[in-house]
């Protein structure tokens, strides 16, 4: 491989056979190409859709107490159960190596909120820092809530952009840092946030959980709980967790409120993922179609190297022939073709790799549309696929490699 | 320098057998200048190329330089052909994209010579062909008596024991051809042992002995005094 005889023997022949080892390598080139384009629409295609279907997480699973439905320990049915601070803590510590986002949810609904001389009536969720994740929303403006906040019970709030637009004319910088009223407690703005999941959630204010418990309900009453778990690629092993997750807090949360074992009414629990499969399946069954797509892609330019190959194999008998005559031996002649054939579709592989990716760094970030969103190619990919054209040139080039040895001087030098 | 003893060689032609070459016995000297002469389909060339480990024979036994040249793999014969042998042939078989230079350097570089002395000793011997202006040259730039020598300086080129020699004046006019002739007799003077094959009685008269061949066998074999090519010239 690093003879460099050799290699000066196989620049000569390539130099002196330009249009050749061009043809050869546009095949390639292309192939490679396509693939990348290909790859890089697939993960456009995945953002897009996962913007389509945003709003909640997958793995999102949800806990909220209800009317108990059965008597035990002498208890009545019909209890309600409220969800409190303890049994919240409790789940964290015990879950917290499969727990990804965590919050407590405690709604106020009719919250009267002022401004000056604006005001409005919305909804006051006390919250802990994860739920912006959870909701999938994002920061417009200043920060959201933060661990400290909700140590020091701060009185803070981060504001949807509907009441931003009704208290501050929708000036998202203003907002940040005034003073609004709600309920008779002053609170000081420090964010604001926009919503995927509508228009609705962008009427919601969010405060400090523990800033809420204590102002309304002193501890025991937490609201509701919300979770992801860590993500799984495969979607069975997926649910399976989350299920196993569910039944796990579930018994939990029955045993510390005296809630009969078979009580299925006492506890509220939704499983987003159940009906997330169709994203999952969606997901992997579009990678699969475009690596398909791509491989098969690749697969005709190697084939078309290959004959390539062939042909000028046939085009150069006589050659390897005199070269026989003259001492060469077979596995000389199998290095020079697999050689030219591996160098051709590495660097012509090499090219269309760095203009395809080249071309997705510039159009890329450009595309606006809904389906698509920043395609673009990971580096792992890159890497796979250059180790690929590797492959694949030695692949290509063997077959006519070896054809090329069996030539027998004998046939090669027959004048015709 | 070279003996086969006995050599038998048959081709199959499809349900038929054809017996090329029907038990030659034959031998060379060091510094002998043979001419194998036979119409076509006598089987001359044949025999050159079971002389040149090109293709082997089917009974008998072949020697060269003490070695015997018996069912070799492909690698030991191509070892073989690169030390003992250098080919000349009717159409000069030059590599139509190496100039003149790399054309004769290209037996070095299968024995693994290095680029900077190949080309020197390549060089040598264009000079020694009276080709050294022409060596940045393409074959398709040249005469054809300027590429026959090219190919003669190619295949002296990694020294060998015996030239081999396939119509080496078949492609070329009378004058270049005894132009050609003139240089190999200079080549054999130096001591080379070298065998030609060709169906031109002028040419077989400038070698030192004529072995005649005829339906595979060997009517005649005569050595003479050779005509120097240089008159005629």
């Amino acid at each position: 491989m690093f003879n460099i005889e050799r290699w000066q023997e196989i620049f000569e022949t390539i130099a002196k056979n330009p249009l050749r080892t061009v043809l050869t390598g546009l095949s390639v080139s292309s192939g490679i190409f396509i693939l990348i384009i290909l790859l890089g629409v697939a993960e456009g295609l995945k953002r897009g859709t996962k913007k389509q279907f945003e709003g909640d997480i997958p793995t999102k699973l949800y806990f909220a107490g209800r009317f108990t439905g059965k008597e035990y320990n002498g208890l009545n049915p019909n209890r309600k159960i409220k969800l409190n601070i303890k049994d919240y803590n409790n789940i964290t510590s015990s879950f917290e190596d499969d727990i990804q986002y965590q919050t407590a949810n405690f709604k106020r609904y009719n919250a009267q909120t002022s401004f000056e001389d604006k005001n409005g009536v919305y909804i006051l969720f006390g919250v802990m820092p994860d739920h912006m994740q959870l909701e999938n929303a994002y920061l417009i403006a200043g920060r959201y809530l933060s661990e400290k906040d909700l140590i020091e019970k701060a009185k803070v709030v981060v504001l949807g952009t509907r009441i931003v637009a009704d208290l501050f004319k929708g000036k998202h910088d203003k907002a940040i840092g005034k003073r609004i009223t709600i309920n008779d407690v002053k609170y000081t703005v420090i964010g604001v946030t926009e919503d995927n999941g509508g228009e609705r959630e962008d009427t919601y204010m969010f405060t400090p959980h523990s800033t809420m418990v204590q102002l309304y309900d002193n501890t025991n009453n937490a609201g509701s709980f919300q979770f992801t778990i860590n993500p799984d690629e495969d979607y069975d092993k997926a649910l399976a967790k989350s299920n196993q997750f569910g039944e796990m807090v579930i018994a939990n949360l029955k045993k510390s409120h005296n809630i009969h074992p078979e009580d299925d009414r006492a506890i509220r629990f939704y499983n987003a993922l159940k009906g997330g499969k169709d994203i999952y399946l969606m997901n992997t069954g579009m990678k699969i179609f475009f690596w398909g797509i791509g491989i098969l892609t690749l697969l005709s330019g190697i084939v078309g190297v290959s004959n390539i190959m062939i042909i000028i194999v046939k085009e150069r008998t006589k050659e390897i022939g005199i070269r026989k005559a003259l001492g060469a031996q077979p596995k000389s002649i199998v290095a020079m073709i697999l050689h030219e054939s591996i160098f051709i579709t590495t660097t012509s592989g090499f090219v269309g790799l760095f203009v395809a990716l080249t071309l997705l760094e510039i159009v890329g970030p450009r595309i606006e549309n809904d389906f698509i969103i920043n395609p673009k190619v990971e580096f792992s990919v890159a890497v796979i696929t250059v180790l690929m054209l590797i492959i694949a040139g030695a692949f290509a080039g063997y077959i006519p490699a070896r054809k090329a040895s069996k030539i027998k001087p004998i046939i090669a030098l027959r004048d015709e | 320098m070279i003996k086969i003893q006995d050599l038998h060689k048959s081709y199959q032609m499809g349900e038929n057998s054809l017996h090329v070459l029907k038990g030659i016995n034959f031998e060379v000297k060091e510094g002998e200048l043979v001419s194998i002469m036979g119409s076509s389909g006598s089987g001359k060339s044949t025999l050159l190329n079971i002389l040149g480990i090109l293709d082997e024979a089917d009974q008998g036994t072949y020697t060269l330089d003490g070695t015997l040249i018996r069912n070799l793999n492909e690698k030991v014969a191509a070892q073989y052909r690169n030390k003992f042998l250098g080919f000349i042939f009717q159409s000069f078989n030059l590599i139509n994209y190496k100039s003149a230079l790399d054309n004769v350097s290209l037996p070095l570089y299968y024995q693994g010579v290095n680029r900077k002395e190949r080309f020197e000793r390549s060089m040598y011997y264009l000079e020694k062909v009276g080709l050294a202006k022409w060596s940045g040259h393409l074959p398709n730039e040249l005469s054809g008596g300027q590429k026959q020598r090219v190919a003669i300086a190619r295949a002296l080129a990694s020294d060998p024991k015996v030239l081999l020699a396939d119509e080496p004046t078949g492609a070329l006019d009378t004058k270049t051809s005894y132009e050609v002739m003139e240089l190999i007799q200079k080549i054999n003077d130096e001591g080379k042992t070298i065998l030609i094959v060709t169906h031109e009685p002028d040419i077989a008269e400038m070698t030192k002995r004529i072995v005649n061949l005829k339906d595979g066998v060997i009517i005649d074999d005569t050595r003479i005094e050779p005509k120097k090519a240089s008159l005629y010239v």
